[in-house]
C-alpha cells in the first residue's frame, strides 16, 4: 500500500489520472460507488464519453476519465473502480481511497444502489468520513420504486449534511439536478467537517488521545480523526504520509509508535479488535441511517428475483437452462455470421479489383503492388470479414445476458468446479467470452476481484477455442473425422468438435490447478460473489455499447497486428532463396520437429504465420501446398481434402492439427491484450508458453503413441 | 444454548441465523465486515448452487454467495 504523500499528492494523482486543473473554473470530480450501482452509466451520462459500463463487479479497473461543462465551469470526472469498501487492501480499493483522500478532488460523487441502500451506505460513510465535499446519488431509484422501497432523500441529506440526488441514470432522469448539486458543492468554499461516526467507547477513548497529536503534525491538510483511526487500525503507511507533509512538524517514527501504544493500552485495544470495532461502527451507523430513511411498502420486494433464481439456479433446471442459453448464443453467432461474412468478403474483393486497377494505372512496381494488395490489403480484409460478423453478433447477445443480471448466476452455478481447480467461479464467464474472442475474454478477466484468480483466468483463457478457431475445427472434423460418406457423418463431426471443446475446458481446469499450486502459489485470494437483482435490459444501449466498446476495440487491435503480418506473409511466399521461397525453406527446417508432433513443416509454418489471427491458418496452408504466392479460400471441402491427402495427410495429421488448434500460442491480438491488462511482459510470455508447451506435449504423445501402436 | 451456535455453511437453506462470531482473517475478514457480517446481523441462507457449493445468503438487503470454507468461519445462532 503505497500511501506516500509524494506519490499520492493531488498534483501527481491528477497527473496520473491525466487531469489538469489550472483555474477556479476547473474542478475535479471523483465518482465512487459499489459495483453494480450503475456508476459507469452515470459517468457516461455526465461526460458523454463512450466507455463500456457493464454491471460486473470491478469492471472499471483503470481510471476512466471524461469532462463536461456546466454553466461557467469545466468539470473533469474521474471514474474510480467500483468497490465495497476503502479498506480491504485490494488494488482497486487502494486507488479509490488514495484518490479521494490524497487526490483531494473538489467534489466526490458517491453513487448508491437505491435497492440495496443499507450495504451501499457503508461505502458512503467511509467516504464522508474523509470529506464532506460530496454529493450522494441515489441511483436506480426507479428499480427501488418498483420494489416498493421508499427512501426519504431530504431526510438522508439532512442526516448526512450533503446533497442527496435521486437519479435513474439509464433513462437520464435526475442528471440535471446532479450536475447542479455538483456545481454548488464545487463552488462552496466554506470549510466543512467530515461526517462523524460514533464508535465504540474504547475507540473513542483512544481517539481522544491520538487525534490532537495528529492535528499538530498534519494541520488541516488531512482530517485528524480519520488519520487517527487509520493509525489505530495499524495502517503504517499513514505514518509515512503524515511525516511527508512538507510543512509538518514531523515526529520521528519511534515517537509515533510509542504514542500509538499508549493510546491502545489506555483504551485496552489490540490490532484485530480495533479493525472489527471500526468496521462495526460504520455498519451500525449505516443500519441506523437506513432504518431512519427507508420504508418498505406492502408486498414482498424481493419475491420476483427469488422466484427467478428458484428456476435459474435450481438443481434440476440450473445447468440445462445455462447450457441451452449459451448454446443458443453460439449457434446464432456461427449460423448468423456466414452471410454477412460472405457479403463483406465479396465487397472487399470488388474493392481489391478496383485498387489493382488504380495501382496498375499508376505504374506501380510489381513488388510494391504485391506487398500492398495481395499482402497487406488481402490479409487485413480477410481478418475483418471473418472476425467482424461473429463478434458483432456474439458481443451484443452476451452483453444482453450481462445486462439482465444472468451472468453472476452462471458463476454461481459453476463455481464448484472452479473451486476444485483453485480458481474463481467468474472464470466461467471469461471462458464464455473466450469462445467469442480470447482477447475479449482476457479483458473480461477484470471482473475477477482477487489478483491470483484473475491471473489464472487470463493465462488460461486461450484454452477455449475462439470464433476464429471454431471454423478450423469444423473443417478438419468434417473432412477427416467424419469422412465423406456414411449416414452419421455430421454427427461424428459434431461429436469430435464437442470433444475438442470439452478437452479445452478440462485443460483449463487442470492447468489452473497446476498454476495455483506452482508459480501462482501463495498470492492472496478471496471469494465473495454478489448476485445482483435482475434488471430490465436496455436493448439500444446494449447494441451500441457492445459494438463500439467491444467489437470495434478488438477489431482495431486485430487490424494493428494483421497489417504488418500480411506484408511478412507475402514477402515470405514470394521471395526466393535458391529455387524455393522463404516460406518453403522455413517449412523445410521446421519439418523434422513438426513430424514429431504429428504435423508437417507447412502446418507449423502456417500456425506461426497465422499469429495475427487464427482464421488465416488454413488459407496460408493451402497457399503453401499449392506453392502459390497468395492466400486461398477453402471453398470446396472435397478439393481441400484431396489436396491435404496429396500432401501426405492421414487421420492422425488431422487429429494432431485439431489438438494444436486448441492448444497453441494465443493470437497476436490476445497477446497484445494480455500485455495491456497484466502490465507485465513476464505474464505475457507465460501466456504464450503455457498453451504452446501443453499443445506440443499433447500432440507428441498422441502422434508417437499412434505410430508405436501402428495405427498410423 | 451452546448447540444452537453453528457455522454458517451448516445453516439449512430457508432458515436464518444471527452472526455471533467471525473467524475469517485478513482481507476476507474485512470484506465480510464491509458486507455487513457483524455481530447480531441476521443472515438468511437462500439456496445452494446446483453442485452443492457455494451458497447464496441474504444479508442487509443484498444476496452474496460464499463458499463453504468461508461460510464455515462465520458462526451463527439459529433464529
Amino acid at each position: 500500500m503505497g500511501l506516500t504523500y509524494q506519490s499520492t499528492g493531488p498534483a501527481s494523482l491528477w497527473k496520473t489520472a491525466g487531469v489538469k486543473t489550472d483555474s477556479q473554473r476547473h474542478f475535479v470530480i471523483a465518482l465512487a460507488g459499489n459495483p453494480n450501482t450503475g456508476k459507469s452509466t452515470i459517468f457516461n451520462r455526465l461526460t458523454g464519453l463512450k466507455q463500456h459500463t457493464g454491471n460486473w463487479p470491478g469492471k472499471t479497473v483503470a481510471l476512466a476519465k471524461g469532462s463536461y461543462n456546466y454553466r461557467d465551469s469545466k468539470f473533469m470526472v474521474v471514474d474510480l473502480p467500483g468497490t465495497y469498501s476503502l479498506f480491504t487492501n485490494s488494488a482497486e480499493e487502494e486507488i479509490a481511497r488514495d484518490f479521494i483522500c490524497f487526490g483531494q478532488p473538489h467534489v466526490t460523487v458517491v453513487v448508491l444502489d437505491s435497492t440495496c441502500l443499507e450495504r451501499n451506505l457503508n461505502l458512503a460513510l467511509q467516504i464522508l468520513e474523509i470529506t464532506r465535499k460530496a454529493v450522494i446519488c441515489l441511483n436506480l431509484i426507479d428499480e427501488a420504486e418498483r420494489k416498493k422501497i421508499k427512501i426519504d432523500g431530504p431526510g438522508l441529506a439532512n442526516l448526512l449534511k450533503v446533497p442527496v440526488i435521486e437519479t435513474n441514470a439509464r433513462a437520464g432522469a435526475g442528471l440535471g439536478e446532479l450536475k447542479a448539486a455538483i456545481y454548488r458543492v464545487a463552488k462552496d468554499d466554506s470549510v466543512k467537517n467530515p461526517f462523524k461516526i460514533n464508535y465504540d467507547e474504547q475507540i473513542e477513548k483512544a481517539l481522544a488521545l491520538l487525534e490532537p497529536r495528529v492535528k499538530e503534525t498534519a494541520g488541516t491538510r488531512i482530517n485528524a480523526r480519520w488519520a487517527a483511526l487509520r493509525l489505530l487500525e495499524g495502517d503504517k503507511n499513514i505514518l509515512h504520509a503524515l511525516n511527508r507533509y512538507p510543512d509538518s512538524t514531523s515526529l520521528p517514527n519511534g515517537v509515533w509508535s510509542e504514542l500509538l501504544r499508549d493510546a491502545q493500552q489506555c483504551a485496552g485495544l489490540d490490532g484485530v479488535e480495533v479493525q472489527d470495532l471500526i468496521a462495526e461502527g460504520i455498519v451500525k451507523q449505516a443500519e441506523t441511517l437506513f432504518s431512519e430513511t427507508t420504508v418498505f411498502g406492502p408486498g414482498q420486494q424481493t419475491s420476483l428475483d427469488r422466484k427467478i433464481d428458484d428456476i435459474l439456479t435450481s438443481k434440476t433446471w440450473g445447468i440445462p437452462i445455462m447450457l441451452a442459453l449459451l448454446g443458443v448464443v453460439f449457434w446464432i453467432t456461427i449460423k448468423g455470421a456466414n452471410y454477412p461474412s460472405g457479403l463483406l468478403a465479396s465487397g472487399f474483393g470488388y474493392l481489391e479489383a478496383e485498387l489493382t486497377h488504380v495501382l496498375l494505372a499508376w505504374n506501380c512496381p510489381a513488388w510494391l503492388y504485391g506487398i500492398l494488395v495481395p499482402g497487406i490489403y488481402k490479409t487485413l480484409t480477410w481478418v475483418v470479414s471473418v472476425m467482424l460478423p461473429p463478434m458483432a453478433i456474439f458481443f451484443p447477445l452476451f452483453t444482453l445476458l450481462e445486462d439482465l443480471g444472468y451472468l453472476p448466476r452462471v458463476a454461481f452455478n459453476m463455481d464448484n468446479f472452479f473451486k476444485k481447480a483453485c480458481a474463481h467461479g467468474k472464470q466461467v464467464l471469461t471462458m464464455c467470452m473466450g469462445f467469442g474472442c480470447n482477447a475479449a475474454g482476457v479483458i473480461a478477466c477484470r471482473i475477477i476481484d482477487s489478483p491470483r484468480e484473475r491471473l489464472i483466468a487470463t493465462v488460461t483463457n486461450n484454452f477455449v477455442p475462439c470464433n476464429g478457431r471454431f471454423p478450423l475445427l469444423i473443417v478438419l472434423a468434417s473432412i477427416f473425422i467424419a469422412g465423406n460418406t456414411g449416414p452419421f457423418r455430421s454427427l461424428w463431426a459434431a461429436l469430435s468438435i464437442l470433444a475438442a471443446v470439452v478437452l479445452g475446458i478440462a485443460l483449463t481446469l487442470i492447468i489452473s490447478r497446476i498454476l495455483s499450486k506452482t508459480i501462482l502459489k501463495g498470492m492472496p485470494s478471496s471469494f465473495t460473489l454478489e448476485l445482483p437483482p435482475y434488471r430490465k435490459p436496455q436493448i439500444g444501449r446494449i447494441v451500441i455499447r457492445s459494438i463500439l466498446d467491444r467489437t470495434l476495440f478488438v477489431l482495431s487491435r486485430a487490424v494493428i497486428v494483421a497489417a504488418p503480418a500480411g506484408m511478412v506473409i507475402w514477402l515470405m511466399a514470394n521471395i526466393s532463396l535458391g529455387d524455393s521461397s522463404i516460406l518453403h525453406y522455413c517449412a523445410g527446417i521446421l519439418h523434422p520437429f513438426a513430424r514429431l508432433l504429428g504435423l508437417d513443416g507447412f502446418i507449423l509454418m502456417a500456425f506461426i504465420l497465422g499469429l495475427p489471427a487464427n482464421e488465416i491458418v488454413l488459407p496460408i496452408l493451402i497457399m503453401s501446398y499449392l506453392s502459390q504466392g497468395v492466400m486461398l479460400e477453402p471453398d470446396n471441402l472435397i478439393m481441400v481434402r484431396q489436396l491435404l491427402l496429396d500432401n501426405g495427410w492421414t487421420w492422425l495429421t488431422a487429429v494432431c492439427m485439431m489438438l494444436f488448434v486448441l492448444n497453441h500460442w494465443p493470437c497476436g491480438t490476445t497477446l497484445l491484450t494480455i500485455r495491456k491488462e497484466t502490465q507485465s511482459l513476464k505474464w505475457t510470455v507465460f501466456s504464450f508458453l503455457i498453451p504452446t508447451v501443453t499443445g506440443m506435449i499433447v500432440c507428441f504423445v498422441v502422434a508417437q503413441t499412434a505410430r508405436l501402436c501402428g495405427l498410423a | 444454548m451452546k448447540e444452537k451456535i453453528i457455522p454458517l455453511h451448516l445453516l439449512p437453506t430457508g432458515s436464518s441465523g444471527r452472526v455471533k462470531e467471525l473467524r475469517s482473517l485478513d482481507g476476507m475478514r474485512r470484506r465480510l465486515l464491509d458486507l455487513g457480517f457483524i455481530n447480531g446481523t441476521v443472515v438468511e441462507s437462500l439456496r445452494r448452487s446446483p453442485f452443492g457449493d457455494p451458497t447464496a445468503y441474504q444479508i442487509r438487503g443484498a444476496v452474496i454467495a460464499l463458499r463453504s470454507e468461508e461460510a464455515s468461519r462465520i458462526l451463527v445462532e439459529r433464529v
